[in-house]
């Protein structure tokens, strides 16, 4: 979910407000956004990837981060690297190459569909792990 | 619900929904001259599971061998319940939008032979692109506008919808349009899967609300690996996944076709299971990081290194999202069947394509390109018949209209539904007396919601959402109970064989009654 909103890094465009399809920030009385609605994160890191200036951080928790951890201390995230991994992933920013340029999902798609047996549920397969479970 | 109306617009076209369907519902009704809105829930751009996961593509090249190889291999497996013509008209209609994608400038990786690849979509640089593409071709977007409810004339005509706009202070929003296409998306129950809270239901239960019917709703129980701590649910790395149980011993699961059924059971049975990409070759790992950085971010934020460290995995529901059930569809224009209703992406069966099996993303992203083509440019063939715009009236009514005195546990109907659609003992693991007991529970609740759950501003939705998620959870188990045998996903431990008499498609609709009926079969079955 989402932990941090760095006051240092913010500049007010108000662009994870307008993304987050969950609509979990709300603009605060100075400007910078606030996290409203936190159990209405769904951890898409969305709101990461279209941050500006890096000022968001998405814990990978599916709960809010317990008090003290690691995911809620802005310092120690900064100093890691840790805010604006996705958004250098995806190649989103000035002079960076577009991410979906590396992909290289046939490659993996391939070899999926090259295995002996197709990737779905099929009742053949079902029956064998129900029944006995195989060696 | 009693806002007040603080936007009026009216439309040609208006489009629920704005995921990769809907986005190309409205840039094809555009460009078929018809003034569109789209109105998303979210953000147009990040809403829905394909913006947040990315997906493969079912995308060949037409190459008549090819693609008959492709159709022959789905059928295999799909249960009998697929349509040869519908995935020949998908993978054309996919490969020819996405070639106008790639002209978009996408940017599609070439491979080492100097070929662009195009099988594959990362999911916020395509959204932000189909984003972008809606506006210029002249799309109004109305994003934090979720839609509550539809608007029809007397005789039933779907004319536009209404619903909030959240995000300027929560009034009421109505557009009256010529037709409607509803790409809301399918319904993944608030399971906290990978950008999947957006789809509740709603467009199924609005539709329903003005007598659409349902098919394929059994095959509703897809889950997806996740690590325990999230719910990212990416499941192509898995390929190179062994399996451990909590003290460190190998798991023998087989394949990756029976792995996942095989873990299932052992964490209905309360059992960890842990993951390891021991089967990843080293030369492949900065490909598959590449390709999939939605599946590995999570890992390294929790400073896990998959490849050298098991990590433990849960199942988490994506429900008819990556399931195949939804709106039936009458027409090859994607019709529902009420009229000025078109449906596109996943609040439509998939069944035509995929059949009783997941069409994972690469089915299911395929048929949002080629349904929402279709349903954008039917509605505006539809709407420019114009026919009975001007009296219409609201067709909201469960969750939103309740018939006594209104209270708003909203929360807890949500919890009262996941209790019995989320755990894998209910519904992956499906038995006759499982479900009957689910239906007991869920039928109360129906009739509970629809006397009092109602909700004010951003509590409206929450109601209507809630709502809509009773309403799915009794098509899919009143369809399950119907399906009296096991086929593709749809697993009944009590009916572990498949029935050849149930090689058909089954359909489903009504809210205060629900019913099923078998579809007449079009040849004999085999």
């Amino acid at each position: 979910m989402i932990e941090v909103v760095s006051q240092d890094r913010c500049v007010k465009c108000d662009v994870c407000v307008k993304v987050c399809p969950m609509d979990v920030f709300a603009l605060g009385p100075d400007g910078i956004p606030v996290i409203a609605r936190q159990d209405d994160c769904q951890t898409c890191f969305m709101c990461e990837a279209h941050c500006p200036v890096d000022a968001l951080f998405v814990a990978p928790l599916s709960g809010p981060a317990p008090a003290g951890s690691p995911y809620t201390d802005e310092a120690a995230l900064l100093e890691a690297g840790a805010m604006g991994r996705y958004r250098a992933v995806l190649g989103w920013g000035g002079g960076r190459t577009p991410g979906s340029r590396l992909d290289q999902n046939h490659v993996f798609t391939a070899r999926l569909a090259a295995g002996s047996q197709p990737a779905e549920e099929t009742p053949a397969g079902r029956r064998r792990v129900s029944g006995e479970p195989s060696a | 619900m009693t806002a007040e109306v603080t936007l009026l617009r009216h439309a040609d076209v208006l489009v629920l929904g704005g995921g990769p369907a809907g986005a190309w519902a409205a840039i094809a009704a555009a460009e078929a001259g018809a003034d569109v809105v789209l109105a998303d829930k979210g953000y147009c751009g990040t809403s829905g599971s394909a913006a947040a996961g990315g997906n493969n593509l079912w995308y060949l090249p037409p190459d008549p061998a090819l693609r008959e190889a492709a159709m022959d291999a789905r059928e295999a497996i799909a249960g009998r319940l697929t349509e040869r013509r519908w995935m020949e008209r998908v993978i054309e209609e996919t490969y020819h939008q996405i070639g106008r994608l790639a002209g978009w400038g996408y940017p599609f990786p070439v491979d080492e032979g100097g070929v662009e690849r195009r099988g594959s979509l990362q999911g916020p640089e395509y959204m932000r692109r189909m984003r972008r593409k809606a506006h210029r071709s002249g799309v109004r977007i109305l994003d934090h506008h979720p839609a509550l409810e539809l608007l029809a004339t007397p005789d039933g005509t779907a004319v536009g919808a209404a619903g909030i706009r959240r995000q300027d202070g929560g009034g009421r929003w109505e557009v009256r349009a010529g037709a409607v296409v509803l790409a809301t998306g399918g319904c993944a129950f608030l399971s906290g899967a990978f950008g999947l809270d957006v789809d509740t239901g709603d467009g199924h239960l609005m539709a329903a609300e003005l007598g659409a019917e349902l098919s394929g709703m059994e095959f509703s129980n897809a889950y997806a690996l996740s690590p325990a701590y999230g719910a990212h649910t990416k499941g192509l790395m898995m390929q190179f996944a062994s399996y451990y149980d909590e003290a460190g011993r190998p798991l023998e699961l087989g394949d990756m076709g029976t792995a996942r059924q095989a873990v299932a059971r052992l964490l209905a049975d309360g059992r960890q299971v842990l993951a390891r990409l021991d089967q990843a070759p080293p030369g492949l790992r900065e490909a598959m990081r590449r390709s999939q950085p939605n599946y590995f971010l999570p890992l390294d934020k929790a400073g896990i290194d998959p490849f050298t460290q098991a990590y433990p995995v849960r199942l988490v529901m994506e429900g008819t999202v990556r399931g195949t059930g939804g709106l039936r569809v009458v027409g090859e224009d994607c019709a529902t069947t009420v009229p000025g209703l078109y449906a596109a992406g996943d609040v439509a069966t998939r069944e035509l394509i995929t059949g009783s099996v997941s069409g994972g993303g690469s089915h299911n992203g395929a048929w949002a390109i080629s349904s929402g083509t279709w349903a954008g440019a039917a509605a505006a063939a539809f709407a420019t018949r114009g026919e009975g715009r001007a009296r219409s009236r609201p067709a909201g009514r469960a969750g939103l209209r309740p018939h006594g005195p209104a209270t708003g546990a909203a929360a807890e109907v949500v919890r009262a539904v996941q209790d019995e659609v989320l755990p894998l003992d209910r519904n992956y693991f499906r038995t006759a007396a499982g479900l009957r007991r689910s239906l007991t529970s869920l039928d109360r609740l129906w009739t509970d919601v629809a006397a009092h759950l109602s909700g004010e501003g951003r509590g409206a939705l929450r109601a209507r959402q809630a709502a809509a998620m009773v309403a799915h959870g009794r098509w899919m188990y009143r369809a399950a109970l119907a399906r009296a045998e096991s086929r593709g996903m749809h697993q009944r431990l009590d009916r572990p064989e498949a029935d050849p008499r149930l090689a058909r498609r089954i359909h489903v609709g009504g809210l205060d009654e629900v019913w099923t009926a078998p579809e007449e079969p079009k040849e004999a079955v085999a």
